[in-house]
């Protein structure tokens, strides 16, 4: 059987960067396998800007982002299979995958770096009924008819979900010669972020109704969904690993290693990203474990499993946390923890507490659903106090 | 003097200000947190930009269309115009990221250019 020492499953931005880091770390043997027929995954079909600001102190475009990092695994030498799904993963760490090329075949990894990225919730999670009815897309496959095969889906259009796939969906319609009719929001605020409700339907005078309660009709030949995003993660439960309920992602240490040792996971496959900055930073941290994990000697591996964990516990107005765990003894300096709050919060704070101990309060002028929250857990705190068993963070009012 | 009413898109924030103008200036803003509102109303207001991404057809290429951008922000108002231009647009594969797809845009010296590699069909 083939073998490599890191197979990364997805060629989209956290596969990329995962592989750029584990190479980086001192790992030879790669390879990226994607489905698609060229890397980039979503980034290919939002050609808009406002990408990389964090990154690369610059706007780009996805598919410039993308570009960057696909020169950097080209000038690597990273292996990568283009038109090739992987379609098991099993405990042993072989991943069976098929292209027309090599039909149906089985690689030997020695770890795994998750990076199928998500879908988008499907009219079926709406109640929406019927069989394939004509004129109804999600935001994100309008996005690919558009952008990618140049073809519109309608003239007249009305948005469900304001989520940022459906503004910028808005503004490019519009640019494209459709009328968009309405933007329609059940929650009273709305997911987008503000520059997207200012430049994808204010510039256009598009309107954006939140929930209302109201009845009205809209005549329109298209309906676009924007009502959110699922990790894809069957192949991971396939192999049993642990997911987590809030983010449908695999719940993961601070290794960004699953429950299952050696597969590790990063990206919207983890948990759903706004910007995809993040994406990468994350993804370089998942590449690097995979490569120090295939360095680390077996025993070596068995003691630091011995260790107790610490558990990060979302409190009060915290949803979830990605990472889940700490591990003490392999910590980083420092760990970030992401997480998303319940809802918008003004003039709040974030506190972490260390079982009982308050450690770190901040106040934020607001926090929103919408955004990624962070904070960063140091090792020399961690490390201060012994047999600590809890991280909580919370929002207080 | 005419008043105008801006959400700042400067931090999630989005602070709504109150812009007063009088003969084409800025007289007074009200409304913002910081700085950075101030500077966007100001800029907002008087001389609005955005940057333009769409695609265009590419022939013989291993994909139908690429996806284009305007190299810098162009005046808002221009934006119509600036899609008419580029609708009827043709281009030969290959075409490699930062190609000048069209020169000087509606006279505003700025070049919309390839924001993606498309290679030739082989
Ligand atoms: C429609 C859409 C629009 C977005 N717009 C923006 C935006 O405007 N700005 C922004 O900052 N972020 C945006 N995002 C978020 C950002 O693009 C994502 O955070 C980022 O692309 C996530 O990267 P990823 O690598 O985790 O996932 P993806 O980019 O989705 O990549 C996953 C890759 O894995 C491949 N794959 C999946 N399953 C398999 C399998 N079984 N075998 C082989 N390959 C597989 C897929 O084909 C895909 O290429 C958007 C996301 C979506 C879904
Ligand atoms: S004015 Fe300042 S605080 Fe208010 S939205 Fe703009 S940047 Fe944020």
């Amino acid at each position: 059987m083939e073998s490599f020492d890191i197979i990364i499953i997805g060629g989209g931005p956290a596969g990329l960067a995962a592989a750029v880091a584990a190479k980086e770390e001192g790992c030879n043997s790669i390879l990226i396998i994607e489905r698609d027929k060229e890397l980039g995954g979503i980034l290919n079909q939002c050609i808009h800007n406002g990408f990389g600001l964090h990154t690369f102190r610059e706007e780009l475009t996805g598919p410039e982002y993308a570009e960057r990092y696909i020169e950097r695994v080209k000038e690597l030498n990273i292996e990568y299979k283009l038109n090739t799904m992987v379609i098991d993963i099993n405990s042993k760490k072989q991943v069976t995958a098929m292209n027309k090329t090599e039909g149906h075949f089985t690689i030997q990894a020695k770890a795994i770096v998750l990076a199928m990225g998500c879908r988008e919730r499907a009219r079926g999670a709406l109640g929406i009924p019927g069989y394939r009815p004509a004129g109804i897309y999600s935001a994100g496959t309008a996005q690919r008819l558009v952008n990618i095969e140049g073809l519109m889906p309608g003239k007249e259009v009305v948005i469900l979900g304001s989520g940022d796939i459906g503004l910028i969906m808005a503004r490019r319609m519009t640019l494209e010669g459709a009328t968009v009719k309405l933007v329609a929001e059940l929650m009273p605020y709305s997911g987008g972020l503000k520059r997207n409700i200012v430049q994808c339907l204010d510039d256009y005078q598009i309107p954006l109704r939140l929930s209302q309660g109201t009845e009205e009709y809209f005549s329109c030949d298209t309906l676009l969904l924007s009502v959110g995003l699922i990790p894809e993660n069957e192949l991971s439960q396939g192999l049993g690993i642990n997911i987590e309920k809030i983010t449908s992602g695999p719940i993961v240490n601070d290794q960004l290693e699953t429950s299952e040792e050696g597969i590790f996971a990063c990206g919207n496959v983890l948990h759903v990203h706004d910007l995809v900055d993040f994406v990468s930073e994350e993804a370089s941290l998942a590449g690097r474990n995979a490569a120090r994990y295939v360095i680390v000697s077996a025993e070596m591996r068995e003691s630091l499993a011995k260790i107790n964990l610490i558990e990060l516990i979302s409190g009060k107005g915290v949803r979830y946390t990605v990472p889940k765990y700490i591990n003490p003894i392999k910590m980083d300096e420092v760990v970030t923890v992401r997480f998303r709050v319940d809802k918008v919060y003004r003039e709040g704070s974030i506190r972490v507490t260390f079982d009982n101990n308050e450690v770190w309060k901040r106040r934020k002028k607001i926090m929103a659903p919408g955004e990624m929250e962070e904070v960063k857990i140091k090792r020399q705190d961690v490390m201060s106090e012994s047999k600590l068993q809890n991280i909580t963070i919370e929002i207080i009012e | 003097m005419e008043t105008k009413e801006l959400i700042c898109i400067g931090c999630p924030l989005g602070c709504m200000m109150n812009v007063a103008i009088e003969k084409g200036q800025v007289i007074k803003i009200s409304g913002n947190s910081c700085q950075k509102g101030e500077q966007y109303a100001k800029k907002e207001v008087i001389n609005p930009t955005r940057i333009i991404t769409s695609t265009v057809i590419v022939k013989n290429g291993e994909l139908p269309m690429v996806s284009v951008k305007t190299s810098e922000d162009i005046p808002k108002d221009k934006i119509k115009d600036c899609m008419k231009e580029l609708k009827g647009i043709i281009v030969e594969a290959p075409i490699c990221i930062g190609d000048i797809i069209v020169r000087n845009v509606l006279g505003t010296n700025v070049n919309v250019i390839a924001t993606k590699n498309v290679r030739g069909q082989n």
